[in-house]
C-alpha cells in the first residue's frame, strides 16, 4: 500500500505520464527505427539490420560529422572567449547597470533566432552594408564573398549561443567570495595568477554549464547552416533534414539521430559526474 | 572588489553592440523605401510600405499569427496544468517503506527525469522522434500535433521555474491550514497556488515565448496547411530576398521587448512586495 504521506506525488502523474508518452516512447521509437529498412515513400520494415549504422562510414558521413563537431567546438571556444569576459565585467557593473545589461542580453535572445540570423544574412550579402562600407571607405575594390561561407556559419552560431554561456557563468561570477581573490593578491600573486589560479576555479561550475549549454545545440543546429551556409556547409543537422525531407528515409534519418543522441548523452554524463545539476541549465 | 576600468566597458560596449547590429539592421530594412529586386540589400529611403503590405489580408502574416497565437494558448495553457501539478507534487515527496512506495516513488522520479529532457536534448531530436511516432500513430499533421508537440517541450520550463519557488516555501504554511480543517484540495488552492502565483505567471512567459519562438520542432511536426510565424519567415528567408520579413521581425521584436520589459516589471514588483511582507 502507498502510505498517506506520499499520496501527494501521485500529483505528478500526469506529467509523467505525459513524458512517457511523448519523451520516453517517441526516442525509443526511432531508435528502434534506425534498426529497419527503408521501403516506398516514408514506408519502412523490418527484417532488423545495422545497415543504416554501416552506411555512416561513407566519407560524406564522417567528413559531415567532423564539420559538424568542429564547427561546434569553435562555436563553443569562442563564446567562452567572449562570454567569459562579458560575464565578468557585467556582474562587476553597479547593480543598477547590471540589471539593465543583463536584459538587454537577454532580450535578443527572447526574439526569433531566425530574425537574428536574417539580419546577419543582409550584413553579409555581396551589396550588403558591409561591402558597401568597405568598399566605400576603400579597403576592397570587389565585394569579399561573405555569405555562403564556413565564416559565416561560425559567425551565426556563436551568436545565437553566447547568452547560452555568458548566464551560468555570470551567475557563478556573482556569487565569488572576493575575500579569497584578495588573500591571494595579498600572498603576492599577480592579477593574472590570482585570475587564473582562484577567480577560474571558482566559477568553474559556470564554466562547465555553458560550455555545455554552448556545445550541445551547437551540434544539432541547422537553419544557421542552411540559412548562412547554403549547400556548402551539410552539419549534421541538414543531413537528418535532408534525409527525411528529400530522401524520405526515415530508418536512416532515426540512425543520424541516434548519434547525436548518443553525443549528447556522452557530454551530458560527462557534465552530471562533474557535479553539474540539470536545473542550473535555465538559469 | 575593484570596478570596471574603461578598458572593460569598452569591452561590454562592443559586444552589446555586436548582439544589436543585426537586429538594428533588420529594424532599419523594415523602413526601407526600396521596393525592388535589391530591397533586402540596399537601403533607398524611409517608407511605411512593407508594414501596409504585412497588413494586406492577401499577402500578410495574419492567418500564421492566428495559428502561431493559438498553439502558444492551447500548449502553456496545458503544459502549465500538468508542470504545476508535477512540481507541487515533486516537491518534498516522502518514500515509504512498503515496496509499492519505493517503485511508485521511482517511477514518478523517472517521469519527471522524462519531462525535463526535452529542454536538454537537441530540438531537432525531439522534432524527428515526435515527427515519427505521429506518423506511427497516423496523426494527421497540423495543429493537434504542433499543439501536443509545444507542450512536450514547455512543461519542463514551467516545472522547473515553479519548482524553484515551491522549494524557498514555508512548509509549516500548508500545515497550518491543513491543521485549520483545510482539505488537501483546498490547501492546494488557497495557500500554495497563490504563493507561487509569481512563478507560475513567469515560467508560463517563459514557455509562451519558447512557444512562439519555435521553429526547429515545429519544422517537423507541423502539417501543410498550418504554417506558424517562425516556419513562415523561415521560408520566405530560405528564398532570398522578402523585405516584409523585415517588417513582421521588427514588430516581433517589438512584441518580444514589451514581454521582457513586462517581465522585469513582474519580478521588481513581486521583490518589493517581498521586502515589504
Amino acid at each position: 500500500m502507498i502510505e498517506k504521506n506520499d499520496k501527494k506525488q501521485l500529483l505528478a502523474i500526469p506529467m509523467g505520464l505525459w513524458a512517457a508518452a511523448f519523451v520516453g516512447l517517441s526516442l525509443l521509437y526511432i531508435i528502434g527505427l534506425s534498426l529497419l529498412t527503408k521501403g516506398e515513400g516514408f514506408s519502412y520494415s523490418p527484417p532488423l539490420t545495422l545497415d543504416n549504422y554501416i552506411k555512416l562510414r561513407e566519407k560524406q558521413y564522417i567528413s559531415s560529422l567532423l564539420l559538424s563537431l568542429r564547427l561546434a567546438f569553435f562555436t563553443t571556444l569562442i563564446s567562452a572567449f567572449v562570454g567569459y569576459p562579458f560575464a565578468y565585467f557585467i556582474s562587476k557593473a553597479s547593480p543598477k547597470k547590471r540589471v539593465w545589461l543583463l536584459v538587454m542580453l537577454i532580450a535578443p535572445f527572447w526574439t526569433n533566432a531566425l530574425i537574428r540570423i536574417y539580419g546577419w544574412k543582409i550584413l553579409f550579402y555581396a551589396n550588403g552594408p558591409i561591402n558597401t562600407l568597405l568598399k566605400s571607405i576603400g579597403i576592397i575594390e570587389r565585394p569579399l564573398k561573405l555569405l555562403y561561407t564556413e565564416g559565416a556559419v561560425l559567425i551565426g552560431m556563436v551568436y545565437c549561443m553566447l547568452p547560452f554561456f555568458v548566464l551560468p557563468v555570470y551567475s557563478s561570477v556573482e556569487r565569488i567570495d572576493w575575500s579569497m581573490v584578495e588573500a591571494s593578491r595579498d600572498l603576492g600573486a599577480s592579477p593574472l595568477k590570482a585570475f587564473i589560479t582562484v577567480t577560474i576555479p571558482m566559477t568553474s561550475a559556470g564554466i562547465m554549464a555553458g560550455l555545455v549549454l554552448t556545445f550541445i545545440p551547437s551540434v544539432g543546429l541547422f537553419f544557421i547552416s542552411d540559412l548562412l551556409g547554403g549547400s556548402n556547409t551539410m552539419l549534421w543537422g541538414n543531413l537528418i533534414q535532408n534525409e527525411l525531407l528529400k530522401s524520405h528515409d526515415m530508418p536512416f534519418a532515426a540512425a543520424l539521430s541516434v548519434v547525436l543522441l548518443i553525443m549528447t548523452a556522452i557530454v551530458l554524463f560527462i557534465y552530471r559526474r562533474q557535479g553539474g545539476e540539470a536545473e542550473s541549465m535555465v538559469y | 572588489m575593484k570596478k570596471n576600468t574603461p578598458l572593460s566597458k569598452l569591452y561590454i560596449t562592443f559586444t552589446m553592440l555586436l548582439l544589436y547590429l543585426p537586429i538594428l539592421v533588420v529594424v532599419l530594412f523594415s523602413f526601407n523605401a526600396n521596393t525592388g529586386r535589391t530591397a533586402s540589400m540596399s537601403f533607398t529611403g524611409f517608407s511605411t510600405y512593407w508594414y501596409k503590405d504585412l497588413l494586406s489580408p492577401v499577402t500578410g502574416f495574419g492567418t500564421q499569427l492566428k495559428s502561431s497565437l493559438e498553439v502558444a494558448l492551447w500548449s502553456v495553457f496545458i503544459a502549465g496544468v500538468l508542470a504545476i501539478l508535477g512540481a507541487i507534487g515533486m516537491v518534498r515527496r516522502k518514500v515509504g517503506k512498503s515496496l509499492a512506495s519505493k517503485i511508485t516513488y521511482k517511477a514518478i522520479g523517472a517521469g519527471e527525469q522524462l519531462a525535463m529532457l526535452p529542454m536538454m536534448i537537441p530540438e531537432l531530436i525531439m522534432g524527428i522522434s515526435l515527427m515519427a511516432l505521429f506518423r506511427l500513430f497516423k496523426l494527421p499533421f497540423g495543429k493537434t500535433t504542433l499543439i501536443l508537440s509545444h507542450i512536450t517541450f514547455c512543461v519542463p520550463y514551467i516545472l522547473v521555474t515553479v519548482k524553484s519557488r515551491l522549494i524557498t516555501l514555508d512548509p509549516s504554511l500548508v500545515e497550518a491550514a491543513r491543521d485549520l480543517g483545510a482539505s488537501p484540495f483546498k490547501a492546494i488552492i488557497t495557500v500554495t497556488l497563490p504563493l507561487v502565483a509569481p512563478a507560475i505567471l513567469s515560467g508560463s512567459l517563459l514557455a509562451f515565448a519558447m512557444s512562439m519562438d519555435d521553429f526547429v520542432i515545429s519544422f517537423f511536426v507541423s502539417g501543410a496547411e498550418t504554417t506558424t510565424l517562425p516556419l513562415k519567415i523561415y521560408s520566405s528567408v530560405k528564398v532570398g530576398v522578402t523585405p516584409k520579413v523585415n517588417a513582421m521581425c521588427t514588430v516581433m521584436l517589438g512584441f518580444a521587448f514589451l514581454m521582457v520589459g513586462g517581465g522585469q516589471l513582474v519580478s521588481a514588483y513581486a521583490e518589493r512586495r517581498k521586502e515589504l511582507s
